[in-house]
């Protein structure tokens, strides 16, 4: 097993008696992409900030390449961050924002030349030297506070919400661009945001943080299929939750009929949370459905229809689907085995992990 | 885009500007073109840059500006950071400006009791063995004096462009590398430039000009353009002259200004 490049231990963070941090225990590999996922105010950003040195943990450690470094100064720390409001130097031009760091560090003039010209065509700026950072767009300062964090060379880099102030478009533009510097680079980012969607577009591995605690951590693809929790189901992307008891194995109650599903593993008659995804859920003729919904609204999205619909137990239902339907018409839905997913209440990360191992040998 | 609403707005301005300050400066340019008898003259003119009374006058209100300017500046900078930093900043800085709101001859004087023969700073340096010593009307007193009142007026426009200094600005440049020191020279002492500006004109320019202190505190010894000006107004009665020197000092203040104007687009938020 490799050295995680940073480790957290039990790390605890708190202002007077108001907790933060919960006893955060992570470990990031060195030359991947991570994703802190969570609310605001969830601690995510006080993690990012324990990492780049700009807090102290209240107790608890902080590993960088198995060295705690809880009491190394921030300007001591190879890792760089790329700041939410980007906070490039007012009173430099784009060449001396990103050869900053190196003129720092008394690096030839000739060298830091060519780093700088290398950075700026990395982020796709070359030609803009000169340019004053009041001349720039906000997505072309995003660019220059990333260029000027990697001409650094730091071994991790720290992005707090770095694309929240830009337009959607543009937005989407910088994740498959920061997806492609960081494989290209092979550094390891540590990406902080609140947009489920961007987490699950960019990362290799995404941590869920709410009130202070990893909820849950995983690849997107686990993360969004298996969430352990109601908070997870709910935060990352739409989900039906619909509460239900685990029958038998691969059996589960709920909406007063049973339903053949893939999990198991907990006991008999246990009382469970249900997620189906939206998406996982199909419009058919009340005959041939297994539940029956009233539709209350449809919303037309562009690429699909968002409808919400209630059944007989006053459930609601969240269903996407590309044709439309009328509002107030009775239908009936239907889903596969493999779409329901169960969630136990309460239970652990390290419970879940162990019981989708134990049954997915059976 | 001028509206013709935002018109009787600009009345008072206006009144403002043409009775204080363009007719007073009209007459002041016209008094100083003529000689005691109201005949058109250059004379006071090639007076002044002849004698080398007024040019000594020159140098020494200049030099003692500068020198005002250089140590308001350096107790300044240092105090208005530390003072950015702290909880309640702006109550500690209103500490600093009250006494600006005591008239300048109140504050003359009670420098006059600190300082004379039989002061309480005398008394004190009685008390340890090395007074009494003239205090009062050395250049020293002249400078300490003028130096705590203009002080003021050098903190206030360097604090208010310190805490308008993006906070995150100083943590982005800790984050590349940066100590403290160099994140201060490199980061935020560019960025305060424009209140540093501000606070050098608020100073050097008004202290240019200074003259009751230079009698009262400096016993005049220290002989400035300004007290020029009051003895050609109110004792020798020769008008043109003092409007010249009075232009003279007008002129200075605009170089001054010119000086230190915001040289470049850069440095500007």
């Amino acid at each position: 097993m490799t050295q995680p490049i940073i480790e957290f231990r039990n790390v605890v963070k708190k202002y007077d008696d108001h907790v933060v941090l919960n006893g955060v225990d992570l470990e990031i590999d060195a030359g991947k992409f991570y994703t802190l996922l969570g609310p605001s105010g969830s601690g995510k950003t006080t993690i990012l900030r324990l990492i780049s040195g700009f807090l102290d943990a209240s107790s608890g450690d902080i590993l960088f390449d198995g060295k705690r470094i809880n009491d190394v100064p921030a300007e001591k720390r190879q890792v760089n961050t790329v700041f939410q409001n980007y906070a490039l130097f007012p009173s430099m031009n784009v060449y001396e924002n990103v050869a900053f760091g190196m003129t720092l560090r008394g690096v030839a003039p000739a060298q830091i030349k060519t780093k700088v010209t290398e950075m700026l065509e990395l982020v796709k700026l070359k030609g803009f030297e000169e340019r004053e950072i009041d001349e720039l767009s906000g997505g072309q300062q995003q660019r220059v506070a990333i260029a000027r964090a990697l001409a650094n060379d730091p071994k991790v880099l720290l992005l707090d919400e770095p694309l929240s102030a830009l337009d959607y478009k543009l937005r989407k533009e910088m994740q498959y661009e920061l997806r492609a510097i960081q494989q290209r680079l092979g550094i390891t980012f540590i990406f902080v945001t609140h947009d489920q969607e961007e987490a699950l577009a960019m990362s290799d591995w995404i941590f869920v943080i709410n009130d202070g605690e990893v909820v849950q951590n995983g690849d997107p693809i686990d993360i969004y299929d298996e969430p352990i929790n109601h908070f997870v189901a709910d935060f990352i992307g739409e989900a039906n939750i619909i509460p239900g008891t685990m029958v038998a194995d691969n059996l589960v109650h709920f909406n007063g009929q049973d339903f053949k599903n893939v999990d198991g593993g907990m006991r008999p008659n246990e009382p469970v949370e249900v997620v189906i995804r939206p998406e996982d859920v199909d419009i058919v003729s009340v005959e041939a459905g297994a539940v029956t919904v009233r539709i209350d609204t449809v919303s037309f999205r562009g690429d699909y229809f968002e409808i919400t619909a209630s059944d007989m137990d006053h459930h609601e239902w969240q269903i996407q689907s590309t044709n439309g339907v009328e509002e107030g018409s009775r239908v009936g839905v239907t889903f596969d085995p493999e779409d329901i997913h169960i969630m136990r209440l309460n239970e652990t990360e390290e419970d879940f992990d162990a019981r989708l191992e134990a049954y997915d040998e059976e | 885009m001028k509206s013709k609403q935002s018109i009787p707005y600009m009345v008072p301005y206006v009144l403002w500007i043409v009775l204080f300050v363009i007719l007073p400066l009209l007459l002041m340019l016209i008094q100083s073109l003529q000689d005691i008898h109201q005949q058109w003259t250059l004379a006071n003119y090639a007076n002044f840059f002849r004698s080398g009374t007024y040019l000594k006058m020159t140098f020494n209100s200049i030099f003692y500006a500068f020198l005002v300017t250089v140590i308001t500046l350096s107790i300044s900078y240092p105090m208005a950071y530390g003072l950015s930093r702290v909880k309640n900043s702006q109550f500690w800085l209103l500490l600093v400006i009250l006494p600006t709101w005591v008239n300048l001859l109140l504050k003359a004087y009670a420098f006059i009791g600190l300082l004379s023969q039989t002061g309480t700073v005398n008394q004190f340096l009685g008390f340890i063995g090395i007074g009494p010593q003239q205090l009062l009307f050395t250049d020293t007193s002249f400078i300490l004096v003028a130096s705590y009142i203009e002080l003021p007026f050098m903190i206030l426009p360097i604090f208010n462009s310190l805490v308008e200094v993006n906070p995150s600005l100083p943590n982005a440049a800790r984050d590349l590398g940066a100590t403290p020191w160099q994140t201060l020279r490199r980061v935020i002492f560019p960025l305060t430039l424009g209140g540093v500006r501000a606070g050098v004109q608020a100073v050097f320019i008004p202290t240019l000009s200074l003259f009751m202190l230079t009698r009262l505190i400096g016993g005049n010894r220290v002989i400035t353009l300004g007290t020029a000006i009051e003895e050609h107004f109110l004792i020798t009665q020769n008008w043109g002259m003092g409007s010249t020197i009075g232009i003279i000092l007008v002129v200075a203040m605009g170089i001054t200004m010119y000086v230190t104007r915001d040289r470049k687009k850069r440095g500007k938020r």
